[in-house]
């Protein structure tokens, strides 16, 4: 597995244990959908949940709205973000 | 004023949810506290909306689904709800959290959850309901206040029905600290033996019960109810009954034209007393019925005694459990259901016959 | 016929006075209450907000009761703006014919923030606080206070909750179940609240800026207001300030912390409060606005006004630039701004306004103006997509 699809393994687990997802097993989650609106048709408050996950496990934190939804565009493009700042736990 | 309660949604710690009326075992537990029976709340509840509930959601969310379909056809023109305590547990979780973080990356779920109306708002999304909405939270008044909002709703003519409820849930934060006021038993108890000798506390309960009530009968009518009255005073059960009597006056009734009284006694011995000695102030024949030893002590409990009104005029059953002193001879035509929290917050809620 | 609710009496504290005097010179002399927080220990210091410099000390002083460890703060700001509206209505000795709605969204808030943890871990010492943890607390202390036994209740239905107590307090008039109500709300400042808001994002770092297009969110306030509602054959040769004519609530189904941004929640608000007092739009002379100072909340309720009033707009305002966002007490504030521009004939300026908003063409009045006003339209919305509006008149 090349370390972007590790880290997308380890978004999906953090992100169904921060947003409550239940029902939804990692497998379930596309990482390529988008995931507001469609997808996991997740709200506004779903991406506030989203920043904090960066945050605490990442340390990154974003203040630009246009970057912030980019960067929430799908668990891949977090997993790029977390990438190009080298924030992989190694 | 008068509303027709033409369907009922009720989760409570007896097996109510699926429309029986106390013919299941009734439930019976040595302990301090009272919790409910719960649905399997995805059959109401779409799981994206459910992922961010805290219990009190998804009791009031699955008691007014139950309510409401039991009237698919119409759907609620207003929404009404009391609760003492509202969200207490989110409440709870963000309070800690802001020390717990050091005022740092605090989730803002619970804060937005802790907002008292988000039962009531919740129905609405759900349903999509743009019609009024309206939260009261004043201790054991909150069920009653939402009550006679509703009564006044329907009598205003701006709306044909409302949906009202009456929920509290039980926290374990709750439970420690209004422990420190003495209001629970300081040993688990039978709740079925909660009447038995004479002790300071009582048990902890909870529940949800919402009401669809309507300006017009249908033929899955249960009940009416005429009037809801509260006041603020610490008095004894001379003053009870005076306010009681002016009351039942106004509905141009007297406490003869009342075939039984539901009491809101608790086995506390710090309030009890205002209800035995009411007791010995009512007429010898009439019913006497008590509720708490089946659903606990809570703000709304009320709502649970409402249901038992309810079910007992429409049924015309008067289960053994609950009767201090039976009707016997007579159909029971009218109930008056009459609480107090903590000797100063009295209530009043007089239930009908829908054919009187 | 359905009978006319009238206001005899009205009283206020916030972050721009104590009292209904201060509050009308701070109004005229655009005196904003909004500065650096001074007696809330917060590390969210940065944020500036509304706050009434006063400790409990000195606000039992000026509610005119002794010191007790039980009041909370929110119980004081209600007591000190109760009194004034029950002096002004000359109703003091009428109190046992009165009922009583309060409000609060976050009930005695400065206690629970000091001492919840501790009583969770069953440190007994602080019990006698625990009562002031819940929404009933303020209210039964206020209606003890004046002897109020009949009819005593507690809304809690977020920012709206005191705009809900004043029409539900009208409404217990006109349907006769009371003929005299005390209502409005009080809440205080807390981190409990800060740090809600903080969690939301929508903290102003610069001080609100209602209905700008670089507004960037709300200043939190604190404060009370409460009202004397009566009924019109109950006032007799006392004065009357007002009418409550007109009011409305419904809920935008939407979301639990956003309105819905086409406006038409408060669209369908505004719109049935109109309505309920029987006038057309244009009869509106004056409307202050819930107008937070959030992206959201002015965009929705700059289009709601749009549609409402189309060309013909009436002068409006938010003042949440003077008070912050007081939550539970906004209403009720608003209320007493409201009756302020109806008897003085002012219509209070909105601070910190300079651009108009890229998507709507509203732009809200930026000085004091003098002119007669008969009706003022007020807004109130809340969490949980519930809205509120009242209209009120002269008489």
């Amino acid at each position: 597995m090349s370390k972007e699809e590790e880290l997308i393994e380890e978004l999906k687990t953090q992100i169904i244990d921060a947003l409550s997802l239940e029902d939804i097993t990692p497998a379930d989650i596309d990482a390529d959908a988008p995931l507001f609106v469609e997808g996991l048709g997740l709200d506004s408050i779903d991406a506030i949940e989203l920043m904090l996950l960066l945050e605490r496990n990442y340390g990154i934190r974003i203040e630009d709205p246009k970057k912030r939804r980019e960067v929430l565009t799908s668990v891949r493009t977090m997993a790029k973000l977390i990438e190009s700042k080298g924030q992989v736990k190694e | 004023m008068q509303a027709y309660i033409n369907s009922i949604g009720i989760i409570s710690p007896q097996l109510t949810f699926d429309g029986s009326f106390l013919s299941a075992p009734i439930v019976h537990v040595e302990s301090q506290f009272l919790m409910c029976e719960e649905p399997v709340y995805k059959e109401f509840i779409n799981p994206v909306q459910l992922r961010r509930m805290s219990r009190i959601l998804k009791m009031g969310l699955g008691a007014s689904s139950i309510c409401m379909d039991a009237r698919s056809d119409v759907r609620p023109d207003a929404i009404v709800v009391g609760t003492g305590l509202a969200c207490v547990s989110d409440l709870e979780k963000f309070l800690l959290s802001i020390d717990d973080n050091q005022e740092k990356m605090l989730s803002p779920i619970p804060f937005i959850n802790s907002s008292h109306n988000t039962v009531g708002a919740q129905i609405a999304m759900m349903r999509k309901l743009t019609g009024y909405n309206m939260t009261y939270c004043h201790r054991s008044f909150s069920f009653e206040s939402a009550l006679l909002d509703a009564l006044m709703l329907i009598a205003e003519g701006g709306v044909s029905n409302t949906l009202v409820g009456g929920i509290d849930e039980h926290t374990e934060g709750f439970f420690k600290i209004f422990n420190l006021l003495d209001f629970w038993r300081k040993k688990s108890v039978d709740n079925l033996s909660l009447f038995e000798g004479s002790h300071l506390g009582t048990i902890c309960g909870e529940g949800a019960a919402f009401f669809f009530l309507e300006k017009n009968r249908q033929d899955g009518t249960l009940a009416k109810i005429t009037d809801v009255q509260t006041f603020l005073k610490e008095c004894d059960a001379s003053d009870v009954k005076g306010e009681m009597d002016a009351f039942l006056g106004r509905n141009g009734l007297t406490e003869v034209d009342v075939d039984m009284f539901v009491l809101g006694r608790n086995g506390d011995s710090f309030g009890d007393g205002i209800y035995l000695d009411l007791e010995r102030l009512l007429p010898e024949s009439c019913g006497i019925a008590y509720y708490k030893h089946l659903c606990g002590e809570y703000m709304t409990s009320t709502s649970f005694a409402l249901w038992l009104a309810a079910q007992m005029l429409h049924t015309q059953k008067m289960p053994d459990v609950i009767i201090k002193n039976p009707v016997s001879g007579r159909q029971l035509r009218r109930i008056l259901i009459y609480n107090h929290h903590r000797r100063k917050e009295h209530s009043l809620i007089l239930v009908e016959n829908a054919d009187l | 016929m359905a009978r006319r609710v009238f206001i005899t009496g009205f009283g206020i504290i916030s972050a721009i006075g104590n009292g209904v005097e201060e509050t009308l010179a701070s109004l005229t002399e655009r005196k904003s209450g909004i500065g650096q927080v001074s007696f809330l220990k917060t590390s969210l210091s940065c944020f500036p907000v509304a706050e009434i410099r006063t400790d409990s000390d000195g606000l039992a002083r000026l509610a005119g009761i002794p010191l007790s460890p039980v009041h909370s703060r929110t119980f004081l700001l209600g007591l000190i703006a109760a009194r004034e509206a029950v002096r002004m209505s000359g109703c003091e000795g009428l109190c046992s014919s009165m009922g009583m709605i309060g409000s609060t969204t976050v009930a005695g808030i400065d206690q629970s923030d000091r001492y919840y943890r501790n009583l969770l871990c069953g440190e007994a010492t602080h019990k006698d606080k625990i009562p002031s943890f819940e929404c009933a607390d303020s209210t039964e202390l206020i209606a003890d206070f004046f002897g109020i036994t009949h009819h005593v209740t507690t809304i809690s239905t977020a920012c709206s909750s005191s705009a809900n107590a004043i029409m539900n307090g009208a409404r217990m008039i006109k349907c006769g179940v009371a003929d005299r109500m005390l209502v409005g709300g009080s809440d205080s400042l807390s981190r409990f609240s800060m740090n809600g808001f903080n969690a939301l994002e929508i903290l102003s770092p610069t001080g609100c800026r209602p209905f700008d297009n670089d507004r960037n969110g709300i200043t939190p306030g604190e404060g009370a207001a409460f009202l004397v509602l009566e009924a019109e054959e109950m006032v007799g040769s006392r004065t009357v300030y007002g009418e409550v004519s007109g009011y409305s609530n419904c809920n935008e189904a939407f979301h639990q912390t956003a309105s819905l941004p086409d406006g038409t929640g408060a669209f369908l608000s505004i719109s049935k409060a109109l309505q309920s007092a029987s006038i057309e739009a244009s009869e509106i002379d004056y409307v202050n606005a819930h107008g937070t100072g959030t992206k959201v909340n002015d965009l929705s309720e700059g289009r709601a006004l749009k549609t409402v009033f189309g060309k013909e707009m009436p002068l409006f305002s938010s003042t949440k630039g003077y008070t912050g966002h007081p939550f539970a007490a906004a209403g009720a504030m608003e209320a007493v701004f409201s009756l302020l521009s109806i008897n003085h004939g002012l219509v209070f300026p909105n601070l910190a306004f300079e651009t108009k908003m890229e998507e709507v063409d509203v732009v809200p009045v930026t000085q004091l103006c003098r002119r007669p006003i008969r009706r003022v339209l007020s807004n109130s919305f809340g969490f949980g997509g519930t809205d509120t509006t009242l209209i009120f008149s002269k008489v």
